[in-house]
């Protein structure tokens, strides 16, 4: 049983993971995710679009230093990128994908979770979205 | 007020110097400066210096004498070097004094820089996940840029071969021999669609420059090269930088463009009348973009100046006629006042092999994170 990066990131809502976000409710203005501190007291939560557009991306080829949990010895390149959910946000996120060629702006993407890491001999998993 | 001349510029190269700290390097950077004033450190009146990975700044102050100066440490990110410029920029203006310094050194880590999500306001997820490196930005933000205005591959690869050629005529360039764009086109990539050859290192280096009022410069027989604008500005709502988990969906303007327009209007000229200019060249993708944030072309139109060569020495506006980070390295408090150094010396006619021939007006832009910009125009008096 995997466990979660984080709590307040993701949710699981009846369609699958869903995003945590915040909606401030007099501007209407979205954020993610959800701030902490006193910052919190200006947002509900508010739980973010499963689908969207890809709107930019790259792929990781080095493996990062510390902080990065995930294995770098060896290391698996993953793709990164931002994935606009409409009338929302736009949301920076690990893509799962092993065909990085087929990546494309505008392309539409849908929110999974992503197994990229142990801690503590658990699996660790992350949102991420994929290709949908 | 008084105008403001740049009096005296000094550099210790940039590269990898194991026998040397960031301090040791400032010092060499202060002395020459001093040396190419014909001033002493007993007569400088202030100092704005800064280091991001190398100590206070300040550090210096028992090498060079304790004369009792007003030192002031800066600390502005990629933009420490252009922040100390401008504080000596205003110290002078302001007409309360003739002579200081502007000083700026460093000496980082190889490889990319592992910052902390927690010193950025940011979750630690943000870090473990594999999302908080700057390379990464660096890559979505050319990679858009790329799709939205037609700019190619091979048009990066352009940016940083002339980069590596003028690096290469360029005495403190740290990579001094030239790569054309096929090897560096075909060169492994580190976040798409960026190669190595494309992106600049953390480096070592440092820079000073001594700054005068109008009459001490005249008095030094020095008063040629004259600060027409400064400006440092941040990010406006709606940019696009680096460690952001997520964006409005309405994007806005930019640091480097509110800089670029107010140092234009202090300076009263436009980008038309620019020579010679040093662009932030973190990557490729950054000079390309910068081209048009700072007013030099409409978005789209670098595909074709790059190709024709309007930026190397001998087009219309050479761009990074010392190799800029891609050549240089980046160390980051001196990053700045290397561009402003290499403009000094553009300026004087004294960039022998690099030289933009009949350069009058010389323009600088450094930017850096949390998303800030600054920006110097100096004129040959």
């Amino acid at each position: 049983m995997a466990v979660a990066i984080a709590e307040n990131l993701l949710t699981d809502g009846p369609d699958g993971p869903c995003l945590i976000g915040g909606r401030d409710p007099e501007t209407g203005e979205i954020v993610f995710p959800l701030p902490r501190g006193p910052l919190a007291a200006r947002f509900k939560t508010h739980p973010l679009k499963r689908e969207g557009t890809l709107w930019s991306f790259t792929v990781q080829r080095f493996p990062p230093k510390p902080p990065f949990i995930g294995a770098t010895s060896p290391f698996k390149p993953y793709a990164v990128g931002y994935v606009e959910l409409p009338g929302e946000i736009i949301v920076e996120t690990r893509i799962k994908t092993e065909n990085f060629a087929a990546l494309k702006i505008g392309m539409a993407m849908k929110l999974t979770r992503e197994t990229f890491a142990q801690r503590d001999g658990e699996d660790v998993y992350t949102y991420a979205f994929e290709p949908a | 007020m008084s105008d403001v001349y740049i009096v005296g510029a000094g550099i210790h190269a940039f590269g990898r110097h194991d026998a040397m700290s960031g301090l040791d390097q400032g010092v060499v950077a202060v002395r020459e400066a001093l040396k190419d004033a014909g001033v002493a450190w007993d007569d400088v009146q202030f100092a704005f210096g800064g280091s991001s990975a190398s100590g206070n700044a300040d550090s210096l102050l028992p090498r060079l004498g304790l004369t009792g100066v007003q030192f002031i440490n800066v600390a502005n990110g990629c933009a420490t070097g252009g922040s100390a410029l401008l504080s000596g920029y205003w110290a002078i203006k302001s007409g309360e004094f003739d002579i200081g310094i502007a000083l700026g050194f460093d000496k980082h880590p190889r490889g990319a820089f592992n910052p902390n999500p927690e010193q950025w306001g940011l979750p630690a997820w943000y870090g473990e996940t594999g999302l908080m490196l700057t390379t990464q930005f660096f890559g979505m933000k050319i990679q858009r840029y790329m799709q939205l205005h037609g700019i190619s591959p091979r048009t990066l690869a352009l940016v940083a071969e002339k980069a590596f050629s003028n690096g290469a005529k360029a005495p403190h360039a740290w990579r001094r021999e030239p790569v054309d764009a096929e090897t560096i086109l075909q060169a492994e990539t580190v976040n798409d669609p960026l190669t190595k050859y494309m992106f600049c290192s953390p480096s070592e280096g440092a820079v000073a420059l001594v700054l005068a009022s109008e009459k001490k410069a005249r008095a030094m027989g020095r008063a040629d090269v004259r600060v027409m604008g400064a400006a440092v500005r941040t990010r406006p709502e709606g940019s696009f930088e680096v460690f952001a988990p997520s964006l409005r969906i309405e994007r806005g303007g930019s640091a480097t463009a509110l800089a670029a327009e107010a140092a234009f209007a202090m300076a009263g000229v436009g980008p038309d009348d620019i020579d010679v200019a040093q662009l932030q060249d973190t990557e490729s993708g950054a000079e390309v973009m910068h081209m048009a944030e700072n007013g030099f072309c409409a978005d789209g139109d670098q595909e074709r100046m790059i190709h024709d060569g309007e930026t190397r020495i001998g087009g219309k506006l050479p761009v990074n006629t010392d190799g800029g980070c891609i050549a240089c390295g980046e160390p980051v408090a001196a990053s700045g006042l290397r561009q402003v150094y290499e403009n000094v010396v553009q300026l004087r006619g004294a960039a022998g092999a690099r030289q933009v021939e009949g350069a009058r007006v010389a323009y600088s832009q450094v930017y850096g994170a949390p998303g800030l910009s600054a920006v110097a125009i100096l004129g040959r008096a």
